[in-house]
């Protein structure tokens, strides 16, 4: 059952993604450089209207918050995230669109994915390493800003405030312009 | 033929749809750990100790790698046996970007594009070594720095942010702050 949801769930993701034009480093590109907003107006959209379900689900019962999985915010966050932007803006390709961007046949997608490979690898292989020298310093655990009636920690009691704040990333996503800089 | 890309509110409805049904039906949405699985999986081909059955392990296996070992040996679990959900997903979303692509139709993808995105080429000239090269790089950085921060633009950004996740928000600031200044400068010729 795990692997037809996999199929189903992974298939879909992958092929609204190539819709979107997220596997398409030029989309990407110009989201980042703020020339062309249209990914960014998805991705915020799409971001507050799960959001919004989630949380209606959760506090009606419905989602079962045995499935909710909050990360760690640790000192890795921020420098991994740094050096994650900073291939972002280089590539054009992140891990998920990079993979969507080797079905629709991309060249370039190949060594990126090929890069990644060794990147994670040399992540794996110095772990020890970096935990060690603290740049993985834990700063405020596994925890939510909404409540999910999970067994995370979250800042606020509520949960439907994440609904409130849903409403908030949508009104952001439909307001924002198509582009902030260029012709 | 669909030539341009859908709409942001259809896109955002439709791919937010996904997000949600994947909680709603199994976990949040991540793809760079598969990374280092493929990893491990080709390492354990030469080195047995990368990924073995340890009854004293929460998962039944362990690692001679730390980063594989820890949570129980969960990654060691994944890298022993591959045909798990998480695994079978990232495999499914190149078939799910594939089967759109087929559909659009070779018209929406001139060759060129394959090749590198307009952008990278009337800022950095037309030559595929360097766009390969840049672009290998760039993948290190970026699987590098996501598992640094334990997830990636799916994980932390997409599907943390949807959870109200604090590392959401804070991976995307970091991602952002970092992503938008250099795509300006390393562009502003394009």
């Amino acid at each position: 059952m795990d692997i037809v949801l996999a199929i189903v769930i992974g298939g879909a993701f992958g092929f609204v993604l190539e819709r979107v034009g997220a596997a398409n480093p030029q989309k990407i590109i110009g989201m980042l450089r703020l020339t062309d907003l249209h990914l960014m107006k998805v991705i915020l959209g799409a971001i507050a209207f799960s959001s919004a379900l989630l949380f209606i689900g959760l506090e009606t019962g419905l989602v079962d918050a045995g499935h909710i999985s909050i990360k760690d915010v640790n000192m890795g966050v921020v420098y991994g995230g740094i050096l994650l932007g900073l291939g972002f803006a280089i590539a054009g390709y992140c891990p998920g669109t990079s993979l969507c961007a080797l079905g629709v046949g991309r060249r370039d997608a190949i060594w990126f994915v090929l890069g990644g490979l060794l990147g994670a690898l040399l992540f794996t292989l110095l772990y020890s390493a970096i935990k060690d020298a603290g740049l993985l310093t834990d700063i405020a655990g596994k925890t939510s800003l909404a409540a999910t009636g999970s067994t995370y920690g979250s800042v606020l009691d509520s949960g439907w405030i994440a609904v409130g704040i849903a409403v908030v990333l949508g009104v952001v996503a439909w307001l924002l312009p198509s582009k902030l800089l260029g012709k | 033929m669909h030539t341009t890309e859908w709409p942001w509110l259809k896109g955002a409805l439709i791919l937010g749809a996904v997000f949600f049904a994947a909680v709603l039906l199994v976990k949040p949405i991540g793809v760079s750990t598969q990374f280092v699985i493929t990893d491990g999986i080709i390492w354990s081909w030469f080195d047995k100790d990368v990924a073995k059955q340890d009854k004293n392990s929460k998962s039944g296996y362990a690692s001679s790698n730390a980063y594989l070992n820890k949570s129980g040996g969960k990654y060691a679990k994944s890298v022993a046996k591959p045909f798990n959900y998480s695994y079978v997903f990232v495999f499914a979303m190149i078939a799910g970007a594939f089967v759109s692509a087929r559909l659009r139709g070779a018209s929406a993808y001139p060759k060129a594009q394959l090749q590198m995105p307009d952008a990278w080429r009337s800022a950095h000239g037309d030559s595929i070594t360097k766009r390969n090269i840049a672009v290998f790089i760039a993948g290190v950085l970026v699987l590098f720095g996501a598992r640094w921060a334990g997830g990636c633009t799916s994980g932390h950004m997409m599907s943390g942010i949807m959870q109200t996740s604090l590392s959401g928000y804070l991976f995307a600031a970091a991602a952002f702050a970092a992503g938008i200044p250099l795509a300006i400068w390393l562009y502003r010729h394009a």
